[in-house]
């Protein structure tokens, strides 16, 4: 087909995706910009096949082997995305950032090697181009592959901290540029091959001894960079080919995830720095300020008396909930309250879960109707005026330390005021600390009662006890 | 000339990127990582370009293979969990 033709086609995906990017960020067309975006994918796909250099393949085999690649890719990601659970899903994204990392790794290692074989001289900026999408594939798909190793359990969540980690770290990086650099510069195939090879190897180490260091409360940034860094990894390979479909839509993404990531960095008010480098949580109990007081357990019994009365009830979800996947169950009992006369709310963190909006979807997935759910700054001046705010699995996030505490490693975080309700009821699994190592003084207010124990089971019985009553 | 061509596409679509996405309701946040996950996918055209470009060197179109597994995962598992995260937001009342 006339190249012409194909570029044309690509201007058109390439306009599809702006659409479907724009339409993306609106309750009311969310779901049809991404079925519009993944048209704009298809036209991309369809197009490129016909590529001139791909139609001079006649070969059956190159055909057959396209067709394989595609269904089986298609069928796996079928697979796993009608699979998942809406609980894993911040494993799930990670996953898939880290394959497209990855993938733009390998499109520009097998440029490099197929223009040695075919003979044709590589530029200085292919060059730059190709090595730049290895570094930012490479890191990418390991960084990837670790938060999704940490989100999903098979490692811990808690950051991985030794002596001298960041000289280490910063040596990693320093080699990995620097052999970047010498691909860059050297002219002879072979030695840059070798380079090429060496820059391969350390920017996957690079992606895993980077997220090390980071804990599982603040995955939110991680995620979200991840997800710039995959679509930067694409944009890095639309140069190394020259084109443009593919530099439109990985910058699109790049940019997308900045945003998201400032979000999150803004939400926990701490630089992103502190967040990569800082190995945050590691340090346990490191407020100099004592909590007073003690906390004050009490049974679902008095809870269901409690929450029998109340006029308003705002719930504080957390991770926790998602561990505990509580969310059906927490739904039911805010059907019931309703139907008891309450008015009920929930009161989301944009930090709170593991990936930016977490709770929004473990919700969305038990049909809470998302009018109930409510920002921070309004479910902040709802809690005003609340008689129960019930905090499911949430820690840093509802600590008063972050605004009353100058001391504290949190203080300045913006938080969920669920001190100012009338009573405080905490569902937690133990007496230990948060995410950050901190000990919450929320837990010890006058106002607050704990209930210790899965989640999902209190809630459980207490929706048990409104059903019986 | 080329090069500075796709430089200044690059440049445009980062600013564009910045202002489409801006102000976008924190409700959204996980289906627009989600959804522009698959977009950054678009490597799929890469993979095939690697894949069936390649003919005389077996290695080149193994590599350009397993990118072209990879990156369909990417854009067909992402756009698929995407749409089933955004059925899930529905008002109250709507069946």
């Amino acid at each position: 087909m006339n190249p012409q033709i194909i570029n044309i086609a690509y201007i058109v995906s390439a306009v599809i995706f702006i659409l479907g990017i724009k339409m993306l960020g609106k309750a009311e067309t969310a779901r049809k910009g991404n079925i519009l975006s993944s048209v704009g994918m298809l036209v991309a796909v369809v197009f490129t096949l016909f590529d001139h250099k791909i139609l001079d393949a006649t070969d059956k085999i190159t055909w057959a082997i396209l067709a394989g690649g595609l269904l089986l890719g298609a069928l796996a990601g079928w697979i796993a995305a009608k699979k998942v659970k809406m609980t894993s899903m911040p494993e799930m994204v990670a996953l898939l950032n880290g394959f497209g990392g990855l993938a733009s790794l390998l499109v520009a290692w097998a440029e490099y090697h197929y223009d040695g074989v075919a003979n044709i001289a590589v530029g200085g900026f292919s060059k730059f181009a190709i090595i730049s999408t290895i570094l930012i594939g490479g890191v990418t798909f390991t960084g990837s592959a670790y938060a999704w190793a940490k989100l999903s359990g098979k490692l811990s969540g808690k950051p991985a901290i030794y002596a001298g980690q960041k000289a280490v770290n910063a040596a990693i990086a320093l080699l990995a540029l620097a052999s970047s650099a010498a691909f860059t510069v050297v002219g002879d195939y072979q030695v840059g091959y070798e380079m090429m090879a060496a820059a391969i190897v350390l920017s996957l180490v690079l992606g895993i001894v980077a997220v090390m260091p980071i804990g599982g409360g603040d995955m939110p940034v991680v995620i979200s960079l991840l997800n710039s860094l995959s679509g930067l990894a694409a944009c890095a390979a639309g140069f190394v080919i020259q084109n443009n479909v593919l530099i439109v839509a990985g910058s699109l993404v790049g940019a997308s995830g900045v945003i998201l990531t400032v979000i999150m960095c803004k939400s926990m008010n701490r630089t992103l720095s502190n967040v990569l480098f800082s190995g945050f949580g590691s340090a346990a109990g490191g407020s100099k300020n004592k909590v007073e007081g003690e906390m004050k357990a009490i049974s679902a019994d008095d809870a269901y008396y409690i929450l029998e009365a109340a006029q308003s009830v705002v719930f504080i979800p957390g991770y926790g909930m998602a561990v505990a996947q509580a969310q059906h169950a927490v739904k039911e009992l805010a059907e019931i309250l309703e139907n008891n006369g309450a008015e009920v709310a929930f009161a989301i963190h944009p930090v709170a879960g593991r990936m930016p909006g977490h709770m929004n979807v473990l919700l969305a997935e038990a049909d809470v109707p998302y009018e109930q759910l409510k920002e921070m700054e309004e479910a902040n001046k709802i809690l005003e005026n609340a008689d129960v705010a019930i905090v499911i699995g949430a820690n840093d996030v509802v600590n008063p330390a972050a605004a009353e505490d100058k001391g504290s490693p949190i203080y300045g975080m913006p938080i969920i005021e669920a001190f100012k309700a009338k009573t405080v009821l905490a569902l937690k699994r133990g007496k230990g600390a948060g995410f950050s190592g901190l000990e919450n003084g929320l837990f010890f207010r006058p106002n607050t009662r704990m209930i210790y124990g899965d989640a999902k089971a209190t809630i459980n019985e207490l929706v048990s006890k409104f059903k019986d009553a | 000339m080329e090069l500075i061509l796709l430089l200044f596409i690059f440049t445009l679509s980062v600013f564009l990127g910045f202002e489409l996405i801006s102000k976008v309701p924190s409700q959204l946040h996980t289906p627009l990582m989600s959804g522009s996950n698959a977009i950054s996918g678009i490597t799929i055209v890469g993979a095939i370009i690697a894949t069936g470009g390649t003919d005389n060197s077996m290695f080149a179109t193994a590599l350009g293979f397993a990118a072209l597994v990879l990156a369909t995962i990417n854009v067909v598992g992402g756009y698929l969990v995407t749409d089933r995260m955004l059925a899930m937001f529905k008002k109250k009342g709507d069946k």
